[in-house]
């Protein structure tokens, strides 16, 4: 089980959050205006990254508030928690972070195998518009 | 290839089963192919078997990171069933379960396949309905599933409780052409027999690019064993997908979740059937080793460190521990976990992609094993002929942009 640090609660078990997807996939400023394509990328299409994925957790048996956290997908070691509406920290994959979660060595992938991607979740296409979420000028992740 | 029979058998054992030879041989990768499969499970074996059987091609390679069989084909619980709510689905996997029934004649390889009937637990009022649905649903499509009241449960199967519980059992659904096969042995008699065909199964291959040519079509394959060219490229990577489609600039409606099962000490025969149950989310069966052979459900985030957190078991047991007392005090012996690539409706997508030359097989989530021949099968047409089988034609990418999904997930409502 992880234990996940909420920005507002501190460290908590799993158990008391739910996951809440890909992190920074902003909602258009003017739904009507997109196109069907958009729409299913909106809606659908996910970066699914190996590697370092930000994304949504919600304190659902605690605070009640939703966050956003980095997470190396390839170890499940979180390296960062931060509020919703603040830029994604800069962090480098592979810099273990204090959240600890399931101890082991990485799978046979490595780490190594989602260096690279270079993708952030804020640089999604077809969202169009931005929002309070999208990282305002925030370091991107390179890892 | 030494063909399997009784004679040979009987000959070998005689003699100290002395002189059999490999079941396939340890492949090189040539410069180019007409065409190359990115994943040796099932799937991908299985495509490569029938591209060479059916379609004439016999210059193709299946490329596969690791050993063959050790991603999701060998991490799953081996449970066959196609008793799906949708007419898309039914036709997919009941194509699937045809193909079972005489998969093992056709390899001329024992994949142990058992129609020991899959059973499928109603708990509340909304689940009888349910399952109600799904029968009639079934049996107007054409694939069998039957009601059985609560005695006749457990007159199916004898050590289930049903009743005096948080949720007894009002009923299940019964699919008797539903069993188990030894996931292992699919993956083992399908790279036998396409390596017999010509197929190079190339193993600790890991594909790491995609080389597109001037017009934007496939050209290579960049691997950790150097540029392989091909104008075809089919992937069937589960899990991984998501990686692979990125070299070719492509993102899919695709996300990877750690799906976790577990399997017992093992006993003398005592479980005759499988048995599910979505409410309280539990599916077991016995394998023919004895263990019992526990599904337990996705982690919540995604990930792909084919491992999971220990309360997901937990849960799992609990709910076995309430449906058969009998197993309460029984060990287990190893749990473990593979990376499955769920899509917003819980249905595969089997299709072209955008990219000319490249066909992608993925996003079976949960329950990919039980479809292993017949997606192979079709994603083979796919990839022959360039162009869907009827079968695989709904199950598209595009389907997520037109709004026709099979929506399998709000049928279900639980991983399946």
């Amino acid at each position: 089980m992880l234990l996940i640090e909420c920005p507002y609660c501190g460290k908590r078990p799993e158990l008391e959050f739910g996951h809440g997807g890909q992190a920074h996939v902003a909602r258009a400023k003017n739904p009507a205006d997109l196109s069907a394509q958009e729409w299913a990328d909106f809606l659908y299409m996910r970066s699914n990254i190996k590697g370092v994925h930000a994304e949504r957790w919600r304190h659902t048996h605690g605070c009640g508030r939703f966050f956003n956290a980095l997470r190396d997908t390839t170890t499940d070691h979180f390296l960062a928690t931060y509020k919703s509406g603040e830029p994604q920290p800069a962090v480098a994959a592979g810099a273990v972070g204090d959240g600890g979660g399931a101890a082991g060595a990485p799978d046979d992938g490595g780490r190594d195998g989602g260096a690279g991607t270079g993708s952030t979740s804020g640089d999604r296409g077809g969202a169009g518009g931005g929002s309070a979420e999208a990282p305002a000028g925030g370091a991107q992740v390179r890892p | 290839m030494q063909p399997f029979s009784g004679l040979s058998l009987l000959r070998r054992g005689l003699s100290g089963q002395r002189g059999w030879q490999p079941q396939w041989r340890r492949a090189e990768p040539k410069a180019s192919y007409d065409a190359i499969i990115v994943g040796g499970g099932g799937h991908g074996l299985g495509a490569s078997y029938y591209l060479a059987k059916e379609h004439g091609l016999r210059n193709i390679a299946v490329l596969e990171k690791g050993w063959i069989g050790g991603g999701n084909t060998g991490r799953n619980t081996t449970i066959i069933r196609s008793n799906y709510l949708f007419a898309e689905s039914a036709a997919l996997y009941d194509h699937a379960l045809k193909l079972w029934e005489t998969l093992s004649q056709e390899l001329n390889y024992n994949v142990m396949f058992s129609p020991r009937g899959v059973m499928m637990l109603a708990h509340t009022v909304h689940d009888v309905h349910t399952s109600k649905r799904h029968i009639h649903a079934n049996r107007a499509a054409g694939v069998d599933n039957e009601w059985l009241t609560p005695a006749e449960a457990k007159a199916f199967c004898p050590v289930l409780n049903i009743g005096d519980i948080r949720y007894p059992v009002l009923g299940a659904a019964l699919q008797r052409r539903g069993g188990t096969a030894r996931h292992d042995a699919v993956a083992w008699g399908y790279a036998r027999a396409a390596d017999s065909l010509g197929v190079d199964i190339i193993e600790n291959c890991e594909v790491t690019g995609i080389r597109r040519d001037a017009n934007g079509a496939v050209e290579a394959v960049e691997t950790t064993r150097g540029v392989i060219r091909s104008p075809k490229i089919g992937v069937s990577a589960a899990g991984h997908t998501s990686v692979i489609m990125k070299m070719a600039g492509l993102q899919l409606p695709l996300e990877s979740f750690p799906l976790q099962a577990l399997v017992s000490e093992p006993v003398k025969p005592i479980f005759p059937c499988v048995v599910m149950s979505n409410t309280v989310h539990a599916y077991i069966s016995q394998s023919d080793k004895g263990e019992l052979v526990i599904g337990a459900g996705t982690d919540a985030y995604t990930s792909y460190t084919q491992r999971g957190g220990l309360h997901i078991d937990n849960h799992a047991l609990e709910a076995i521990c309430e449906l058969f007392p009998i197993f309460r005090r029984m060990r287990m012996l190893r749990n473990w976990g593979g990376i499955v690539d769920v899509t917003p409706d819980r249905s595969p997508i089997i299709a072209k992609t955008p990219v000319p030359g490249l066909y992608v097989n993925c996003g079976w989530g949960t329950g990919g094993f039980k479809a292993t021949p017949g997606s192979a099968h079709v994603f083979a047409h796919t990839i022959a002929r360039d162009e869907p089988h009827p079968i695989n034609a709904p199950f598209t990418i595009e389907r997520f942009r037109d709004g026709h999904l099979i929506d399998e997930a709000a049928a279900a409502a639980v991983a399946h």
